[in-house]
């Protein structure tokens, strides 16, 4: 009964969201549905509206017009703070990690566990943090050598690891992947791709901004493109192939 | 094994202490007298002046973020004071916090300048060291003011022996800001902001108010220290600090701050500040012309900043 509920209110949906930058129409009119348990890809080439859609809805910056809705009610995403609290995480291309900083550090910038809590402000319950981040590693079946390792000294796969066992973590609801598996090797390519599928057995709906299809085709179960501010295609991938994707595209 | 060497080379205060060592090794054989009481006292006298001062400019460039006033501060704080005292006839200890809280404005106002339009903090305090400065002048009248009597020398200065009271209050600050800056969630926000600001932001973390934060607590400290130096020489000198900045920045070098931001610790900043008065303090006492000081200095921050790097390098290569 519950499930049938949930299906029938989208997790997010977005009506008519417009978007412009310094008289650019970055966005034009997007409305979007998302379910959940998904993988969504969205591709589109540069400058298609792609990052200024998850820019909008990671609360990183805020539509000019249309509404979001999640699950269900009427949001104002004014801040990534607004956005996380609501179980949307985002994970950016080269700035998901503070590279000097430790692993459980960085797991918990901004929510931090404290003790002897005064206003915001608490000193860091080390305990605490090492043990949780420990766990939300192995979440992701990444074998890390010590939560106290320095991000930087982590390849580029173990960094989105780390990244999403963060979101995994704080119970994320959706997760906006940007561009992940850039600048990857072929092997921590599979092991991101399988983090991200993995995912969905943990009951959260991602979404895969790429503009390469060989990677997020396989592991997708819709794939929306957009052109030019607009959403061009919305496609169940059984209505669709590789080929028929780049075509849209270019 | 391996372990504890990693955790020890990850220290970024690491290099300043072996530093601090050989100094201090080698002026004591150089110059027995180095390490006697009397000259201890001196050099403990003094050192709470520059070490507050480095600790504001540490956490600050650890936030990643530069002040070139905190030289001007430091004389303009004090001044400020006893001028209020003076022509105005406040109380010492209202007049003191009035200072205190215009050294906190001048922080506000490097902050605010530099992160609204996002121009460098170098540009922005660099602009403060000369405005700062002239304030003093034109506040001291050219002369400098007659020292007010029921100042509260003691509190802050008497001598116990072997340290001053500034001592104390440089210790309690530094504990306090240990805390604050390694222990404390904000300080976690202070890290995130200066290593990566975008990764920071992402994470819903606010940026400006954490740096706004970081150049008060700057200023704040350079005019206590100001108001420590005035108060030992129970004197307000217009020329106050001169060159102040590039020493507390050289401390905070030192003492293992990346430029860049995102690196640092107290207890790095309190020991380069202790290396660079002991070096000032160990070549008069070596009979080194004094003039040579200068140029210790800076040969001290640039071995500092090679020994650090080769130092990170090597501890993230060993798999712990």
């Amino acid at each position: 009964m519950a499930s049938d509920t949930r299906a029938a209110v989208p997790l997010i949906k977005t009506v008519n969201l417009h978007k412009w930058y310094k008289g650019v129409h970055a966005l034009k009119g997007v409305n979007l549905e998302l379910g959940y348990n998904q993988v969504i890809g969205l591709v589109g080439d540069n400058g298609a509206g792609k990052s200024t859609l998850i820019k909008i809805l990671s609360g990183a910056h805020q539509q000019d017009e249309g509404e979001i809705h999640f699950e269900g009610k009427l949001v104002r995403l004014s801040s990534p703070r607004t956005a996380m609290a609501l179980g949307i995480e985002t994970i950016y291309q080269y700035t998901a990690m503070v590279p000097q900083m430790s692993i459980a550090r960085n797991i918990f910038i901004g929510r931090e566990p404290v003790r002897l809590r005064i206003g915001g402000l608490g000193l860091l319950d080390h305990a605490k943090m090492a043990e949780e981040s420990i766990r939300a590693i192995r979440g992701v079946e990444l074998h890390l050598r010590s939560p106290d390792t320095p991000v930087d000294e982590l390849s580029g796969g173990e960094r989105q690891g780390v990244a999403i066992a963060r979101a995994m973590y704080f119970k994320t609801k959706v997760l906006i992947l940007d561009e992940p598996t850039n600048h990857l090797s072929v092997k921590e390519t599979n092991k991101v791709l399988s983090f991200v599928e993995g995912l969905k057995s943990q009951g959260i709906t991602s979404i895969f901004i790429t503009h390469n299809l060989h990677h997020v085709y396989p592991i997708s179960d819709r794939i929306v493109v957009m052109a030019r501010g607009e959403k061009i295609a919305d496609l169940d991938k059984a209505e669709t192939s590789i080929e028929h994707l780049t075509e849209l595209i270019v | 094994m391996r372990k504890i060497a990693k955790a020890l080379l990850s220290r970024p205060e690491i290099s300043a202490l072996v530093m601090l060592i050989v100094v201090v090794a080698g002026f004591q054989i150089w110059a027995p007298t180095f390490l006697s009481q009397g000259n201890l006292r001196v050099i403990l006298g003094i050192a709470p002046e520059l070490g507050l001062a480095a600790l504001g400019v540490a956490i600050l460039m650890i936030s990643g973020e530069f002040d070139l006033s905190v030289g001007s501060v430091f004389a303009l704080t004090p001044m400020l004071i006893v001028v209020l005292i003076g022509k105005a006839g406040i109380g010492p200890w209202p007049a003191m916090a009035i200072g205190l809280a215009f050294a906190s404005l001048i922080g506000l106002f490097n902050g605010w300048v530099t992160l609204t339009f996002n121009i460098p903090s170098f540009v922005t305090t660099l602009g403060m060291l000369f405005i700062a400065r002239s304030f003093t002048l034109v506040l001291s009248g050219g002369f400098p003011p007659p020292f007010p009597p029921g100042m509260p020398v003691d509190v802050f200065v008497v001598s116990l022996g072997l340290i001053r009271a500034s001592l104390l209050w440089y210790l309690g600050v530094a504990l306090v800001l240990f805390f604050f800056l390694q222990r404390s969630n904000f300080g976690n926000w202070i890290f995130a902001t200066g290593g990566s600001g975008q990764a920071a932001s992402d994470m819903g973390i606010n940026t400006r108010r954490v740096k706004m934060i970081c150049f008060m607590l700057c200023s704040v400290l350079a005019g206590f220290a100001g108001i420590i130096q005035t108060l030992r020489l129970k004197a307000s000198l217009p020329s106050l600090g001169l060159g102040l900045e590039l020493e507390a920045i050289a401390a905070a070098v030192i003492g293992g701050c990346l430029l860049t931001g995102g690196v640092g610790s107290v207890v790095g900043a309190i020991i380069g500040a202790l290396l660079i008065r002991s070096i000032d303090n160990g070549l008069i006492m070596a009979r080194v012309d004094a003039d040579y000081f200068k140029a210790s200095i800076g040969a001290l921050t640039i071995i500092a900043v090679i020994l650090n790097t080769y130092i990170r390098r090597r501890a993230s290569n060993i798999r712990g």
